[in-house]
């Protein structure tokens, strides 16, 4: 049986001279911990008191809501329905967000900024993360707030109507061309960056460099093909018997 | 005449039940500041003593910990909303209304906040990993801890999203309708996906036939949605989560300055 006494001979933190001052965890941390849960019980009681979580009329299969949206969080991929075929917006767009997420710390290879903020030293992370960040983030409030029956796009502050105007018609690219243009797409995105910033190249090797650019490619990618679509009625890039792009 | 508090404490704490639950004393010396920690099951979770600089609230901003916290909120409340639910199709729009009028007591506070929480837990956990990104504290050794938070994120939309049919409503009915439809449209293993045909995927057997139970949202995908909702995903969020914290603990904190 150990003697309870033993347990009270542990060493005290460690203050080396060179090494980040140490503080205890009881009470620094765990006050701070107690205090932000405190602030959030008093905030989740307060909004719940006076705001109640929705529910509408009992499920009936035989009439759907009109327009019937998933849960905020998938109101981004909602809207890339617009844009992509159901498999692409519903299962392969967010896999590959997913397994991008993943790869992060293993493409990645800057040292700098490990455990502080900062923007000078990991310019190109912080850049694209913080911006694929806000794209979901504003896919989702246009999904949320601009939406209406038939997925139509309505401003907030306008009614939802039926009596929207009829949307243009829809053109798709000759498959051959939509096959030059991913391939230019992707090829070119790939190989001017390699040769423009030699040194990023080289650092990252092409297995960590190719699987960077592919995902940030995939990212804008998905930008460009809604761009195209508002902006020239573009249905599909590709169109082959399979899949649609 | 005041009693000797001095004394009383002292007959409280000098004896042999009491020193068999507490295995230290209070006073404020550095030992006890770190037997607190190390002689207590829930919060030996934490090292003793951490940098300085690792806890600022400008650094963290207790997202990490703000997002645990309301996990252990949602498994409070969800348990109580156990008691008054039934994942039965005839019952369980029923129970929601009894929740909403108080028919039970404090129904309407005890549904609310679990709706709230839930939607709350998917944002600190969006912005924890935001702040993780930013401070770069998914860089060697944590790396792999970064990869256990994508997956805690991902069971964090799939826990609120099973908790979205379980009210048996339109808004609820009609979500799942869309989300799952995503699922039959799934390369090679969704009926309605680029080349289902290949291995002989149908409606009735592809991989939106497995979540739901059904080629449509009945009591089966009802009851699916609960058993993920209340065991199947808690439990692999807390697995993981122990994994999560376990390795932080190994790792040390990030934020040295």
């Amino acid at each position: 049986m150990a003697n309870p006494e033993a347990t009270m001979l542990r060493p005290e933190p460690k203050q080396t001279l060179t090494g980040p001052e140490k503080i205890h965890t009881w009470p620094h941390l765990v006050a701070k911990e107690f205090l932000c849960a405190l602030l959030f019980l008093v905030v989740i009681l307060l909004y719940s008191y006076y705001v109640d979580a929705p529910l509408r009329e009992l499920a009936n299969p035989g009439e759907p809501e009109n327009p019937a949206k998933a849960p905020w969080y998938f109101l981004g991929l909602q809207e890339e329905l617009v844009y992509f075929d159901p498999w692409f917006a519903g299962v392969v767009l967010p896999s590959l967000i997913i397994i991008g997420l993943m790869f992060i710390p293993y493409i990645d290879f800057n040292p700098k900024g490990n455990g502080y903020y900062t923007f000078g030293e990991r310019k190109f992370a912080v850049t694209t993360f913080s911006f694929g960040f806000l794209l979901w983030y504003v896919l989702i409030i246009m999904g949320v707030y601009c939406r209406g029956p038939f997925w139509a796009w309505f401003w907030p502050w306008e009614k939802w109507t039926l009596a929207f105007p009829t949307p243009p018609p829809l053109w798709s690219l000759p498959a051959p061309v939509g096959v030059l243009l991913l391939l230019a797409y992707f090829g070119l995105g790939t190989w001017l960056p390699a040769r423009r910033w030699k040194d990023f190249y080289q650092r990252l090797g092409p297995v960590k460099y190719g699987v960077t650019m592919f995902l940030l490619l995939t990212m804008t990618g998905t930008i460009l093909k809604m761009g195209l679509r508002l902006g020239l009625n573009v249905k599909y890039v590709l169109q082959t018997p399979w899949f649609n792009i | 005449m005041f009693p000797d508090l001095k004394e009383i404490g002292d007959k409280i704490t000098q004896n042999d039940v009491w020193k068999s639950i507490f295995r230290h004393r209070y006073e404020d010396t550095s030992r006890n500041r770190t037997l607190q920690v190390l002689s207590n099951v829930w919060l030996h979770i934490h090292p003793p003593a951490v940098t300085k600089g690792s806890i600022n609230i400008s650094f963290t901003w207790c997202l990490g910990g703000l997002t645990f916290f309301v996990f252990l909120f949602e498994t409070l409340t969800g348990v109580l909303l156990m008691f008054y639910y039934t994942p039965d199709v005839n019952r369980a729009y029923a129970d929601m209304l009894d929740l909403s009028n108080n028919a039970i007591p404090l129904g309407r506070l005890l549904r609310n906040t679990h709706r709230w929480a839930g939607h709350a837990m998917v944002i600190t956990v969006c912005f924890h990993m935001l702040r993780v990104f930013l401070t770069g504290s998914y860089k060697a050794p944590r790396q792999f801890n970064w990869v256990v938070g994508v997956i805690l994120l991902v069971l964090t939309l799939l826990l609120s999203f099973t908790g979205y049919l379980l009210p048996w409503d339109q808004l609820g009915y009609w979500a799942i309708t869309v989300g799952t439809n995503m699922a039959g449209a799934t390369p090679f293993a969704g009926y309605q996906g680029p080349f289902a045909e290949l291995f002989g995927f149908t409606i009735d057997n592809d991989i939106r036939f497995g979540l739901l139970g059904g080629t449509s949202i009945q009591a089966p995908a009802l009851l699916r949605a609960y058993v993920w909702h209340c065991i199947g995903l808690p439990a692999l969020a807390g697995g993981l989560m122990m994994l999560h914290f376990w390795r932080i603990r190994k790792d040390g904190f990030s934020g040295q300055l």
